[in-house]
């Protein structure tokens, strides 16, 4: 917990002396994690999902949607929104999706993340199709930003939310349903032996997984300040998961990690191999996997071992 | 007579110091101007991997390369050697803003010079006000940019899409007076509906008893069209048009040619998507269009040095013109409308300018291309308009290679809404002040 809050800190005293673009990407990775956040609570319950950028999309599309048709512009009434409308969806969805397990669970979930990506396609009308829509600079509690620390505000945000997020999902894991849903990974048949819904466990989480990736999908949106419908594209899903691999499940911080390493190996691939980066990307990927299998986060472990 | 003999000797050679150095003097490049950098870094993007790459991306790249090395041969800009900053345009729109960041304040970029993917022309101009980077888009074509948005440090120097459908509608009518059905298939994504929106519209307002048959949306990238071909040979339109790329041109043309398509119905394409080699390949009777008078021959390179110059400078270093028409000629438009732009600037500044100076020299500028001379003439100046050019494939029986013939060439107030009107809004009023032949 001290090391957790040192490293938060650490991430409010700094971006002031960082370059822009660097913030920039910060903020990104921070919104980000959300959404890989909601992986990992899912695959500590042995939960694998291919889909999870449909509520990523949900939380970009409802905040594209309510600056385009209700003419909200505060950035806090969206968050609200895409809160109601993440949950919602991931409510009326979990109904389904919460009886399938493995392959059948992470495929379903796939299908329904390309139906809304055809959906965001094929309305092109209402949704800007491939185009996509713009967001403008949000408004923040009625109040407009300063134009010369638009940027530092907008990571500001994103940051205070997310770490609050995060201590909301830490708490989650340490409840009695956090819990169950660990032992649903061992054993579903002993959990329901024991009088714990399996059902109840799974749908709840699944409802969390659905409102943080929602947030993060509005945060990374408005510090964008464009959306496409790529972002229910399966590879948006294949992003999360490489994320959730890379910086590993042991703990509510390691989507963090892992997002902040790869918004910058994915920026210095560009730049040192424009051509190759998408291989770049992939052998990073590789080596975690034959030499870190839990992740980066499992070098804390290292680390603490060592110092012992 | 020894010292005659050695101021014979001295005179010559101060004689011949002084043709050397006039010569030095005339060949000497730009003089540079005071407080110039020794380079102009300018950011290039473009993609450089998926599907649109080879037809689009790596012409452009390759064009790129070609006339960097042209305009630094001849004393880049006011003293300041051009240095290009490569960067792939690929991958999802975050990470498109992201690099342009990166670029802007890592690679401290004077400039970008940018951009194929309609999506990332829609998402960039923003960031590019916020960091006050000028930028320059060279090759996207929805008519969104400046018709729902107003920016300062943002130009592009090639038509919008807007020419491809109007000169379409008007070349139709000109091969075809009597069409009577026509019928569309593009891609399913945006500019696959805005190609045809503009079309059908254009075409409907010049000829309004034109019945549409059939409106096919195949999926981006589906390859196969034999489903849709099958469609439109039992509607049997009188013309069928089309703004496929990449592989969906490739299986029309293939599918299309052995099933009759061709010869059933005259086949308008809107956006000339295919390389210079493959143009051999191309079905006898295909329409084609180009944003921009794009084609080796057009202009005439006999009467416009820089169009030579172009084709020989990329046949020089790569053994053939530059890739494709579409991606090519557009960056190079880009880099001589960002050279006259600067040029302009430092004539007035009487310094080195400063990035508003460029703005300001940039808009309502004009400049030469290989296509011919080039006008910001709309969008409060920072919209290019282009002639449009369409043609029709013919195979040359004696010479036995396909030729373009039937070329029309509108030109570009023929084809251009005037400055503040949108595109779709002139068409609907009839194209008011249009100034064709």
């Amino acid at each position: 917990m001290a090391i957790a809050l040192a490293g938060l800190a650490l991430f409010l005293v700094v971006p002031p002396f960082l370059p822009e673009w660097i913030t920039f990407l910060l903020t990104l990775a921070w919104a980000k994690a959300l959404a890989v956040l909601g992986i990992v609570l899912l695959l500590r319950g042995g939960l694998l999902t291919f889909g999870h950028a449909l509520y990523y999309a949900v939380g970009a599309y409802t905040a594209g949607f309510a600056v385009k048709f209700l003419g909200v512009h505060d950035g806090l009434v969206v968050l609200v929104l895409a809160v109601v409308t993440g949950a919602a969806a991931s409510a009326l969805l979990g109904l389904l999706l919460a009886r399938y397990r493995g392959m059948h669970f992470g495929l379903l979930n796939l299908a329904f993340s390309m139906v809304l990506y055809a959906i965001l396609l094929k309305f092109y009308a209402v949704t800007g199709g491939t185009d996509g829509l713009r967001l403008p600079t949000p408004l923040l509690a009625g109040v407009k930003p300063a134009a010369a620390h638009l940027r530092l505000t907008i990571y500001y945000v994103t940051v205070v939310l997310t770490a609050l997020l995060l201590y909301v999902a830490y708490r989650f894991t340490a409840s009695p349903l956090g819990y169950t849903l660990r032992a649903v990974r061992d054993n579903e048949v002993r959990v329901e032996y024991m009088g714990a819904s399996v059902r109840q466990a799974i749908y709840c989480s699944y409802i969390v997984a659905g409102v943080l990736a929602s947030v993060g999908g509005v945060l990374a949106g408005f510090s964008v300040g464009h959306i496409v419908p790529e972002v229910s594209f399966w590879t948006q899903s294949g992003e999360f998961v490489f994320v959730a691999l890379l910086g590993g499940t042991g703990s509510v911080l390691a989507p963090v990690a892992g997002s902040i390493v790869f918004e910058f190996v994915r920026n210095y691939a560009f730049k040192y191999s424009p051509y190759t980066w998408q291989m770049t990307l992939g052998l990073v990927l590789l080596i975690i996997i034959f030499f870190l299998p839990g992740g980066l986060w499992s070098l804390t472990g290292m680390v603490r071992r060592w110092i012992r | 007579m020894k010292t005659r003999l050695l101021g014979v000797i001295a005179l010559s050679v101060t004689g011949v110091i002084a043709v050397v150095l006039s010569l030095a003097a005339a060949q000497a490049p730009s003089p540079k101007v005071a407080g110039a950098p020794k380079e102009l870094r300018i950011g290039i993007v473009t993609l450089l991997s998926g599907p649109a790459s080879s037809t689009f991306g790596i012409p452009a790249k390759k064009a790129a390369d070609a006339w960097v090395e042209k305009i630094n041969d001849e004393g880049g800009v006011g003293g300041a050697k051009l240095v290009p900053v490569l960067t792939d345009e690929a991958g999802p729109g975050d990470k498109v803003v992201a690099e342009f960041r990166r670029l802007a304040a890592d690679e401290k970029v004077d400039l970008v010079v940018g951009y194929i993917s309609s999506a990332n022309c829609v998402a960039v101009p923003p960031v590019a006000e916020e960091l006050r980077v000028l930028t320059v888009l060279f090759d996207c074509g929805t008519t969104r940019v400046f018709e729902e948005a107003k920016y300062k440090y943002v130009f592009r120097t090639a038509a919008h899409t807007g020419i491809d459908g109007i000169g379409a509608a008007r070349y139709l009518l000109t091969a075809k007076p009597d069409v009577k059905t026509v019928a569309g298939l593009n891609q399913d994504y945006a500019w696959g509906r805005d190609s045809w929106e503009i079309f059908i519209r254009a075409l409907r307002k010049l000829k309004p008893d034109v019945q549409v048959v059939e409106t096919l949306w195949p999926k981006l990238f589906q390859g196969d069209l034999s489903a849709e071909i099958s469609k439109l040979l039992t509607a049997k339109p009188d013309v069928v048009f089309h703004s496929l790329w990449g592989t969906d041109l490739a299986s029309v043309n293939s599918q299309g040619r052995v099933r009759g398509l061709f010869r059933q119905s005259l086949v308008i394409h809107n956006n000339s998507a295919f390389l210079f080699k493959e143009f051999r390949d191309l079905p006898e009777g295909f329409v084609i269009g180009f944003r921009g008078t794009h084609w080796p021959e057009i202009p005439d390179p006999a009467k416009n040095r820089l169009q030579r110059e172009f084709i020989e400078r990329c046949t020089k270093k790569f053994g053939e013109p530059c890739g494709s028409p579409h991606g090519s000629y557009h960056m190079v438009q880009a880099l001589q409308g960002v050279k006259a732009a600067y040029e302009k600037a430092i004539k007035a500044a009487g310094r080195w300018p400063s990035v508003d100076d460029v703005v300001r020299a940039f808009e309502y500028l004009e400049f030469d291309s290989p296509s011919g001379r080039i006008a910001m003439a709309v969008g409060g100046g920072h919209q290019a308009i282009e002639d449009s050019l369409y043609g029709t494939v013919k195979l040359d029986a004696q010479r036995k290679q396909n030729v373009l013939t039937s070329v029309r060439v509108f030109p570009a107030k023929c084809v251009n809404p005037p400055d503040g009107v949108k595109t779709l809004d002139w068409i609907d009023q009839g194209f008011s002040g249009a100034q064709c032949p």
